[in-house]
This record gives structure tokens, sequence and C-alpha cells, in this order.
């Protein structure tokens, strides 16, 4: 949830990159969301259409790459994607884990004219 | 045209966080960030720590409301600083807010800081204040699923207070079940069942944040 406040934030971000390139408009904006993170894609994009309206990014496409919750087992190495209800190991069913991947948030990056 | 652009879109939070962490630092405040749904007892866990720590470890509170000063002025009346916090709306304490509220403290009078967090079981766990410690508050009435349902806060956390232990044999309260399921998300945390009406395990819970604080 909060996408309108991510939105915003990440619309900012976006236009700080543009107006630094100098560019004319944004055309594309690559976003990487984590499973983990809690956005959902189809709110951040009705938030978007509607904070970008007279800025550089008007228009723009916005592309969601999805990264999956992932784990390192702290005692055997392992690293593997989490599953529903059960944060063990599949390798040696230790359940002391560290979450790798999945909570992200990241402009990964854009193109612009 | 492409630019790399890699920014993380929360980073504004997580830097003020991280100013927030070393300002506590460097007035040797060790803060906890204790967050529950509605009603399950942080306010009533907060006033219990600060009744049994008093004359020991100076203590100063910060109060998580959307809105309303309730819990700030019960708290205030066990004779110690506190600040409240309304968000007006947000569902959340975020770092910014939490920077607000230690300008209007004292830190040097402060030796332990209980930061009450709006009553949520998904949101703050997904924004950084700069605690050192984070404590959930679950209780019975809520059910055992509650692992379950909220994974991110129960792998977030680093203790486990089940609050409302002595309601048990009036609910459906499975603790083998709710201990499973904490397990299967997050080994290393504690559970600790306790009741802040009736006592029971508060002396545990204050034995783990005494621990925590001279391990730091």
């Amino acid at each position: 949830m909060h996408e309108l406040a991510i939105t915003q934030s990440m619309i900012d971000i976006v236009l700080e990159q543009a107006e630094k390139a100098g560019a004319e408009r944004v055309e594309t904006i690559k976003l990487a969301v984590g499973d983990l993170s809690g956005y959902v894609e189809e709110s951040v994009q009705f938030y978007f259409d509607f904070l970008v309206k007279g800025t550089l990014a008007e228009g723009a496409t916005l592309s969601f790459t999805r990264v999956p919750a992932r784990a390192r087992c702290r005692n055997c190495a392992r690293v593997f994607k989490l599953k529903e209800f059960d944060w063990s190991c599949p390798d040696c069913g230790q359940d002391s884990i560290e979450i790798t991947a999945g909570k992200e948030l990241f402009v990964e990056s854009i193109e612009v004219e | 045209m492409e630019i790399k652009v890699l920014k993380n879109i929360l980073s504004a939070n997580d830097e003020i966080a991280e100013g927030n962490h070393a300002l506590l630092d460097k007035n040797n405040v060790f803060a906890v960030n204790i967050m529950a749904s509605p009603g399950a007892g942080k306010t009533s866990l907060i006033l219990e720590t600060i009744r049994r720590l008093k004359g020991r470890i100076r203590i100063g509170v910060i109060e998580g409301d959307i809105t309303s000063s309730v819990d700030a002025e019960t708290v205030g009346k066990e004779g110690v600083p506190v600040v409240q916090i309304n968000t007006g709306g947000g569902c959340h304490l975020d770092a910014n807010m939490i920077r607000n509220a230690l300008g209007n403290m004292t830190l040097k009078d402060i030796e332990l800081l209980l930061i009450e967090n709006v009553g949520n079981l998904v949101c703050p766990a997904e924004f950084t204040i700069g605690d050192h410690k984070k404590v959930l508050v679950s209780s019975t009435p809520e059910g055992h699923d509650k692992p379950f349902k909220y994974p991110l806060m129960f792998n977030t956390v680093d203790v486990v207070l089940l609050n409302k232990a002595d309601l048990m044999p009036y609910l459906n309260f499975d603790p083998e079940i709710f201990s499973k399921a904490i397990k299967g998300i997050n080994a290393k945390v504690e559970v600790f069942p306790i009741s802040c009406t009736s006592g029971q395990g508060i002396e545990q819970w204050l034995a783990w944040l005494l621990a925590q604080m001279s391990n730091r």
C-alpha cells in the first residue's frame, strides 16, 4: 500500500534524472518491485497516470520487473525461493534464514529522448 | 537513450532513519519500536515497563497515533518525558516523524526510548525509523494464525510478546500452532507469553530488554 506517496517519490527520482540528462521527454520507466514489498502494480499505474500530467514523464510507459522472494540458509548457505508459509531451507530443513531478495522497490532505469 | 538509475524509492526514508539511529547512538539512547494490532497491548506494555524500571533506567516515550493524545496523557502520568505524534491519517510512523519527535526531546536525559507505533500489523514493518530493536505485541484474542497472514511483520521483529496469555483458557488459541508458525517465518525470534494485567512474563520481557541494552 501507500502507492500514492511511493509513486510520487518514484516520479521525483525519474524527473531528477531526466532533467540532469537534459531530456525532453521520458519514454519508459523500468521498475523492480519485490514480491515482499507489498506494492500493487495496478495502483502504481493508476496514481502514475494522474501525477505525471504536465511533466516530462507524461505518457511514459511503466515497465515492472517482479523480484521473487529469495533467502539464504544461515546453516548451509543454500539460496532458495521462499515458499508460502514455509520459510525453511529445502536442503537442510533449518529455519534460520536471511531474506536476500523480495523487498526491493527500485527505479532500475529510464529511457529518454 | 537509456539512463541507469538503480535508486531505491524508499531511500529518502531510509536515509533519515540512519540519521535518527546515529543521533540516538550519539546520545547513548537505546530505542525500541513497539508494533502491534490495535488493542493488543502496546500502551499497557509501556506502562508496565515504566513502572518496573522507574528509578533504575531513565525512560522516554514517543507515542504514535492517527489522532488524539490519549496514550501520551496516560503515559505522562507515570512522570516520564513523552511526545505524541499524530499522523493525521497515516497508518505507520516514518523516519521523518521520528526525527521531528527526537528534536522535541532532551535525549541526554534518556537511556531507553520506547516508541509506540500506530496500531497496524502491515505497514510499520515496511518503514524503518532508526530503532535498535523491534518488538511485536501479539495477543491471544487475535488468534494463532497471524504469523501465516503477516509474515513480513513476524520476520522483521526481534521478539514476539504474546499478551493476554491469561485469557488462553477462554479462547481457541493453540500456542503450539502459533509457535510453529512463527518458527517457520523467523527461527531466531524469541516468543514470551505475557499478561500486562496479571504480570505474568513481564520479568522475562524486562530481562530480554535489559540484555539487549547491555549487549549493543
